[in-house]
């Protein structure tokens, strides 16, 4: 039932985009591959991991999308599940390394030895096995979203409270990632990686395949998105975005519902990371810095929130954009480029490049008219409904699940708010 | 080790020679003294440097000083010792007169070794404990107290007797105790004295003195000793509370200071700033800007830099802000999540912007007279630029808190913050107060800026440091009060100092934010919530 669910949920675009996908899934590694060097249609292997990056990033572009676009939490500590989910995976490939270390030690990771650890701290056990820490991947942080967001959700923080929040959660983590005797390797992170499942990660056929398993991840993902956001939860995430007390009001159990898609949101952003690591090759706590998670908010908002492919083409094209900028004469002036696009798309393209294709039956953009006359920030924290003046459209071909009626139909004033 | 017997030895020829002291003999024992230098042998010289600090003479300490400058000459021949005075002028040791005519022949300088410059060392010491200067014989007893030398006891005895400057004299008497704590051969009641004395100064090196007495003493002074060293101990414990006080109260209004701008455009207009800590840059690098200025036109005026400073920082970053809130800010009213971002994006463009133009290296920003240097207040020890801080803050506290009661801004402010649409209602252009407000919470974080400036680097990353706390101070305060955030911003300095010793710098910042986050979750509106309809439901 759930695959028929998986495969009934995707739209017309959402098929073109899984389509990409398996292409590319496809096709770049045997391009890869099997095409000699002097082919014209040859892919370097640099290429394959550039855009396998790319592809991670796109992922945890669209685990962001569903919680900010879908559920309105906008979280600005989403980095801080990534880097989690590298860094399990890291601890696995640290203990994959064994013997070929500086230090050569058997069990201790070179920086353990560095810093005269005589032991395994307990809570490197077991990363050795890959399905212990294919298993933490998912688990330590989709446990830290849980307790995070029950705690967080079920006292009704909301809004910027929460944003902050999530960035303080983020920060923390960095800053106790930074230290040494945390455990995890300290300023320098986890790196050197040898090997993963016993293929040698630099290698190229590993390369290709962790591009395809990327591929293969967003897909999956984006089905399992789709599948949550045109589910009767995917409703009740959007009413409690368009309209959070009026929802409670109702009867449902808001705190739950958010709870449930953060968790997921978290996993999904976790399994990015997993597959991130690999592909550069490093894990550092840099990754958990605030300027990063809120640099994830402004690819979705670049390609588009609440379509979950906008996240994911957000994502590639600024980066994108970043790896074409920073490598070039330009390279002073990509801040200025990046600043630029926070404010230019905030302003100007509230629903993203997707929001600039042609909608059918596409519910009229209200946008400012509204923000200046009703529910305009009364409160200091205005409320979330405040922040979503226009709704965002609903993927298509599902109007009759009674999803776009309900959005379309939302003119009046909000509850008394 | 070796050292303490060397001067063990000398002073203890020294105090010989003074306790054997008659008046007549010691003109006699300073030109004897003084022939033995023209022995050119050390271990001559070194007892010429012993005879000479014990013989009283008002010359000797010149000619000390001389020896150990290297301008002390002798004539093997005539037996003579000269002081040179750089250039060229020479005086006749014995007598201090100048040498006229031309220079005697064969002159050469005394030669030192190891062994003599400790001579030299220790005699400068005894020397000094009866300096005419009394900020000399405080640093000689203070050296004392260090070295704990039994042979300068005598010096000592002779010093106190004298003493007149009651600053001195303690000194001197703490430098005495010091020695006779440790002395076996010392009468019990005298040694318990000296522990009380010890007691009474109460420091960290007392206690180490007292601490350093070795165990086995007869019973009388072994239970003086602990109760001294409990007392001293508690004392130490107080001051360090107090201490740590002062620290939190130092980084609270750093805090306050960032965070009080903030506190108004988020608590009048519901507006996240993520630009506010470049406004605070924009202060500091204002700063550095005038302090060029001055140091290349006006240096006179250094003193007054800040001064300077204080209202062009205002201006600038007032007016930045008021660019900002009429250019994007006010086309996303009521996307309070939008405004994050786009503002998030206008810091990055304000840091490469200042990374370009100054470089991303620090920038050096001094300090003017009245705020360097630090004073000292019992057992802490004040920075002067501290102190102006927090003095600063809360003169900024209670300036905004005056504007806020007292002006028309600050009553259409209050207004706005409480009911928008009725103050509208009211005639009150509300485009115009946010942009007015904007503009001061800018024009603070610039003064902010100014502040900083004093105590941090001056870089593009300056006020990055700054965001996430002054965030969390306004959300632990309570938004739109300006007390919550005085509460907020000092209660997390207080507690982020009292949990350092504890848990260390990083550690004791990851406790905090992980209790700010806590107790978000538990009053999700602050410390000092708005009350009433205006609240989300």
């Amino acid at each position: 039932m759930i695959t028929r669910r998986l495969i009934e949920a995707p739209d017309g675009r959402g098929w073109i985009f899984l389509g990409l996908l398996a292409a590319a899934a496809i096709l770049v590694p045997c391009l890869n591959l099997l095409l000699p060097p002097t082919s014209y249609f040859h892919v370097p292997t640099s290429a394959v991991a550039l855009w396998g990056k790319y592809l991670c990033y796109a992922l945890l572009a669209l685990s962001l999308d569903l919680v900010w676009g879908y559920c309105g939490i906008l979280s600005l500590g989403h980095g801080a599940f990534f880097a989690l989910g590298g860094y399990a995976m890291g601890m696995y490939m640290m203990r994959q390394i064994g013997t070929r270390g500086v230090y050569a030690h058997p069990i201790l990771p070179d920086f353990m030895v560095f810093l005269n650890w005589k032991e395994l701290p307990w809570f490197w056990w077991g990363f050795d096995w890959f399905p212990f820490a294919a298993l933490m991947v998912l688990l330590v942080p989709g446990a830290l979203a849980f307790v995070f967001g029950w705690f967080a959700f079920r006292s009704r923080v909301t809004g910027v409270y929460l944003s902050i929040i999530t960035q303080a959660l983020t920060y923390a983590l960095m800053l106790g990632f930074f230290r040494n005797n945390f455990g995890f390797g300290g300023n320098n992170g986890l790196t050197d990686f040898k090997d993963i499942l016993g293929f040698n990660v630099q290698a190229q056929a590993t390369r290709a395949t962790l591009f395809a398993l990327s591929a293969l991840a967003l897909a999956l993902g984006y089905l399992i998105a789709q599948m949550v956001v045109c589910s009767k939860a995917g409703k009740v995430l959007m009413a409690i975005r368009d309209a959070e007390s009026r929802t409670r009001f109702i009867g449902y159990r808001v705190e739950s519902y958010k709870t449930f898609v953060f968790t997921l949101s978290a996993c999904m952003a976790a399994v990015a990371g997993a597959l991130y690591v690999p592909q550069v090759g490093i894990i550092n706590p840099s990754e958990f810095a605030p300027a990063n998670s809120i640099e994830y908010v402004i690819w979705v908002a670049v390609g588009g929130r609440g379509t979950l492919i906008g996240g994911a083409v957000g994502a590639i094209l600024v980066n994108y954009a970043k790896t074409t900028f920073t490598t070039g004469l330009l390279a002073p002036y990509w801040l200025f480029a990046l600043g630029a696009l926070f404010v230019l798309v905030t302003i100007f393209l509230p629903r993203g490049i997707l929001g600039l294709l042609p909608q059918r039956a596409s519910p009229s953009p209200r946008l400012r008219g509204e923000d200046r006359g009703e529910g305009q920030h009364q409160a200091p924290a205005s409320p979330l409904a405040a922040s979503h003046p226009n709704p965002i459209p609903m993927p298509e071909g599902h109007g009759d699940r009674g999803s776009a009626s309900h959005l379309r139909q939302r003119s009046a004033p909000q509850p008394a708010e | 080790m070796r050292r303490c017997t060397h001067c063990h030895r000398a002073l203890a020829l020294a105090f010989a020679l003074l306790l054997a002291g008659v008046h007549a003999a010691f003109a006699q024992g300073y030109e004897q003294a003084l022939e033995k230098f023209t022995a050119d042998s050390y271990s001559d010289t070194d007892a010429a440097v012993a005879g000479v600090a014990a013989s009283g003479n008002p010359l000797a300490a010149e000619v000390i000083e001389a020896l150990q400058a290297g301008n002390l000459l002798f004539s093997a021949a005539a037996k003579k010792v000269y002081i040179r005075k750089p250039p060229a002028s020479l005086r006749d040791a014995a007598t201090g007169q100048p040498v006229s005519g031309p220079e005697p022949a064969g002159l050469s300088p005394v030669r030192v070794n190891n062994r003599v410059r400790r001579a030299i060392e220790a005699a400068m010491g005894s020397l000094t404990l009866l300096s005419p200067d009394p900020a000399r014989r405080f640093e000689a007893a203070k050296a004392v107290f260090k070295s704990k030398d039994a042979g300068v006891l005598g010096t000592l005895e002779t010093a106190i007797g004298k003493e007149s400057n009651p600053r001195v004299k303690r000194a001197l008497e703490e430098a005495r105790a010091a020695i006779v704590v440790g002395k076996q051969d010392a009468s019990e009641t005298d040694r318990v004295a000296a522990i009380v004395t010890l007691r009474d100064r109460g420091d960290q090196d007392a206690r180490s003195v007292l601490a350093g007495v070795p165990a086995g003493q007869p019973d009388g002074i072994q239970k003086t000793l602990a109760d001294a060293i409990s007392t001293i101990d508690n004392r130490l414990a107080a001051w360090s509370v107090a201490q740590n006080f002062w620290y939190g109260l130092s980084l609270g209004s750093v805090l306050l200071l960032a965070a009080i701008g903030l506190a108004i455009t988020f608590g009048v207009m519901g507006v996240i700033n993520m630009a506010h800590g470049e406004m605070v840059m924009l202060g500091a690098y204002t700063t550095f800007v005038v302090q060029e200025v001055i140091r290349a036109r006006a240096p006179g005026l250094f003193d007054h830099s800040l001064a300077i400073a204080i209202p062009l920082a205002f201006l600038v970053a007032a007016l930045v802000g008021m660019a900002i809130e009429r250019g994007v800010i006010r086309f996303l009213y009521g996307r309070p999540l939008e405004t994050l971002l786009a503002t998030w994006g206008i810091s990055l463009i304000l840091q490469q912007a200042v990374r370009t133009t100054f470089g991303p290296t620090n920038r050096e920003v001094g300090a003017p007279n009245f705020m360097s240097g630090a004073f000292e207040l019992g057992g802490l020890t004040i920075t002067w630029n501290r102190l102006w801080i927090i003095v600063f803050a809360g003169i900024i506290f209670a300036g905004l808190l005056a504007v806020l009661r007292y002006t028309e801004l600050g009553l259409h402010m209050r207004a706005v913050t409480s009911n928008r649409r009725m103050a509208s209602s009211m005639a009150i252009n509300t485009g115009k107060i946010d942009a007015l407000t904007f503009a001061l919470g800018s024009g603070v974080a610039g003064l902010a800026g100014v502040a900083l400036s004093q105590i941090d680097n001056v870089s593009p990353n300056l006020g990055q440091g700054y965001i996430i706390d002054s965030f969390l101070v306004v959300v632990f305060g309570g938004v739109g009060n300006l007390w919550g955030t005085l509460v907020g911003a000092l209660s997390l300095g207080v507690a982020n100092k009292f949990l350092e010793p504890y848990a260390g710098a990083v550690l004791g910042k990851i406790v905090l934010l992980v209790i700010v986050i806590l107790f978000i979750q538990k009053r999700p509106r602050g410390l000092f919530a708005l009350k009433g309809r205006a609240v989300e439901a």
